[in-house]
């Protein structure tokens, strides 16, 4: 007995020592929305430099959590840190690759791109202004369509989440009753309407009431076919959500005079620009303990930003704009330093 | 070497064979209990320092507030205490009555043949994940109760009766009553397992006396059986409760998710653990993880109590037998 235990002891310290012995792959943690590019791109990377990344899509609270607390290379975040913030926490912030919500609807009837609304129109909808379909209010933008006398549903994230706050941010920024009411952050006090965990929970409780509107990530809604609305966008046009539309925002966006890259893609001034864009993030420290760590971490993402944009594509993410990358190797890849101060990039 | 051999050997006619091993056994097992209790009190100790920062901000305010703003960081747990506790009793209150059935008819009732395919169903109700019910439930259940339950509810409701208050809501199968329901088919095996064993220990010869009187089955179980395990059953029944309690992503999916107080059946509305499971991954701000592990303590003590409650009760029961 005590023999055998002795051997499972030893054993178990050999296999401890063994699989301590090599670990030098690089680490991520967070948001869920771009879980699967990165996922795409690690592989992809393996195969062709050896080099593997493990990434945890814990959702963005976690990532900033766990960037802060040192237990991974980098963080990921759908919502920018202010630049503040990033100075107080000692980090750098990039941007990787781009998304867009989408208001969905269930009319009978009627098919994606018949009705058109504005930003101030959803805001009345989600405070419960609005309560039915035929109201005046929707006919304005809506002339020749004949809307229903149905009762609206509203139904949002339950979760909190990176769409909830690009979604709640636009509607702060074209409703001045929705920022005062309510506000823009990933969870909110929602003033009506039911909650669906997650893009699938949303979509489910949409499909299934007559009169419903929610908003989901724009990959989310093409993949499964859901009755998208048009949006007015600043310039005045009721504008459809599709890939072009969503790089339209992206190339318009000011991002050289935005201080650690903390720039929302919302209500972007160009005639296509889909009002409600965004971009997602990667958190780092701006002083790396390891500089061969960090420098892994850069040499991911730039082999990323030079080689992944067919690989987002074809997830339905829209790629950076090659301005943007320049900037983002030129401004915030600098700051990226070892313990000697020295910039880890090469 | 012989002679060391010699000399060796009174020493181990003193310690037994397998005397080390004994002593080990015992360890192991002191360790492996005392492991136990300490991770549990961590637990409690780590919640209660976890939710410190909702605590002391919001004092008792926060177990009878409904507000729940993540964008002002004020919290109030008092929504999801009450869903919590609503679809818990609801749940209970469907899920009893078949329970006993099941358990009635599996004792009492049924042929040799069926004992055991619908023992098997019961225990693979038990084996289904949580998530596979909220999605069955999301899916498949609230298409068929919005149609089937809901409306003919709503449009038979007079306006103004107590039925049109119980039946406001949004017909499309979510809410209160339709999460109590998932709840109540989840925890229909634990009860209705532990309700047969109970009904089995009621020794044979006060059955066979009963029907030797000339008692008719129904009156076996009502003024036998059912009296003998009744302590019994109560410490079954807050083992179901217990579970209840608990679960997470079944009632997370159907059950609407607003914080506020549910103010009809298909309302929609939120439990403790479908609001920590809803917000923790994007909790940022100290008062709002605060808020989420604070909810997480006190929805330990509840069930805490539940389940000293039930043991106390199957105690008593013991002592009888």
């Amino acid at each position: 007995m005590l023999k055998t235990l002795r051997a499972a002891v030893g054993a178990a310290l050999i296999v401890g020592a063994a699989s301590s012995a090599h670990a030098a792959n690089i680490s991520g943690a967070g948001a869920t929305f771009p879980a699967p590019v990165y996922a795409k791109w690690a592989e992809s990377y393996k195969g062709q430099t050896g080099n593997s990344l493990n990434y945890q899509a814990i959702g963005s609270g976690g990532g900033i959590k766990q960037i802060n607390a040192k237990t991974v290379d980098f963080g990921a975040s759908d919502k920018p840190l202010k630049p503040d913030d990033l100075a107080d926490a000692g980090l750098v912030q990039f941007p990787t690759v781009i998304g867009g919500v989408v208001p969905v609807v269930n009319l009978p009837g009627f098919k994606s791109g018949q009705i058109k609304l504005t930003g101030a129109q959803i805001a009345d909808i989600y405070r419960g202004v609005i309560k039915k379909w035929n109201d005046p209010l929707l006919a304005k933008t809506n002339a020749g369509v004949n809307l229903p006398n149905l009762p609206i549903t509203v139904v949002h994230r339950s979760d909190g989440s990176g769409t909830s706050f690009l979604f709640t941010s636009y509607l702060s920024m074209k409703a001045p009753r929705w920022a005062a009411q309510v506000g823009a952050n990933d969870a909110v006090q929602w003033p009506t309407g039911i909650g669906g965990k997650g893009n699938d929970g949303v979509a489910a409780f949409v499909r299934q009431t007559p009169g419903s509107i929610g908003y989901v990530e724009y990959a989310y809604a093409k993949q499964n076919g859901l009755t998208y609305t048009l949006l007015q966008n600043k310039a005045g046009k009721f504008v459809s959500p599709d890939d072009k539309n969503f790089a339209a925002a992206a190339a318009g966006a000011k991002w050289a005079s935005a201080p650690g890259f903390y720039l929302l893609l919302l209500d972007q001034p160009p005639p296509e620009a889909w009002p409600i864009t965004g971009a997602t993030f990667i958190l780092m420290h701006a002083k790396q303990a390891d500089a061969a760590k960090g420098r892994e971490v850069l040499k991911f993402f730039d082999w990323a930003y030079k080689n992944g944009d067919a690989a987002a594509a074809q997830l339905d993410y829209v790629p950076l704009p090659a301005t943007v990358k320049d900037l983002v190797r030129k401004s915030a890849w600098g700051k990226v330093t070892g313990p000697d101060g020295k910039p880890v990039a090469r | 070497m012989t002679d060391a051999a010699i000399n060796l050997a009174p020493k181990r006619r003193v310690q037994p064979r397998g005397a080390l091993v004994a002593k080990f056994f015992e360890w192991i097992c002191f360790a492996a209990a005392t492991a136990l209790l300490a991770t549990l009190g961590g637990l409690l100790i780590s919640l209660f320092i976890g939710g410190w920062p909702a605590f002391s901000k919001f004092g008792f305010g926060f177990f009878t507030s409904t507000a729940w703003n993540p964008v002002t960081d004020v919290y109030g747990a008092a929504g999801p205490i009450v869903g919590t506790l609503v679809t818990s009793a609801i749940a209970l209150a469907l899920s009893l009555p078949v329970a006993g059935g099941v358990a009635f008819f599996l004792v009492e009732l049924c042929p040799a043949k069926l004992r055991r395919p619908i023992g098997t169903a019961v225990e693979l109700l038990a084996g289904i994940p949580s998530i596979v019910y909220g999605m069955w439930g999301l899916f498949v259940f609230a298409p068929i109760f919005a149609k089937y339950v809901q409306m003919p509810l709503m449009m038979a409701a007079k306006p103004g009766s107590l039925l049109e208050k119980l039946t406001t809501g949004i017909p499309n199968g979510s809410g209160i009553l339709s999460a109590s329901i998932i709840l109540a088919i989840m925890i229909l095996p634990f009860m209705a397992a532990t309700l047969r064993e109970l009904l089995l220990a009621v020794p044979a010869a006060v059955r066979e006396s009963a029907y030797g009187l000339g008692a008719t089955t129904a009156e076996v179980v009502t003024t036998v059986t059912l009296p003998y395990v009744r302590a019994g059953a109560i410490g079954a029944v807050m083992l179901g409760l217990g579970r209840a309690l608990g679960e997470t992503m079944a009632v997370t999916f159907i059950i609407g998710n607003a914080h506020g107080f549910p103010s009809s059946l298909f309302d929609s509305g939120s439990t403790i653990a479908s609001t920590i499971a809803n917000e923790f991954t994007e909790a940022s701000s100290p008062e709002h993880a605060g808020a989420l592990l604070a909810l997480g303590f006190v929805l330990f003590i509840i069930t805490f109590a539940v389940l000293a409650l039930a043991r106390l009760m199957l105690r008593k029961q013991e002592i009888r037998l």
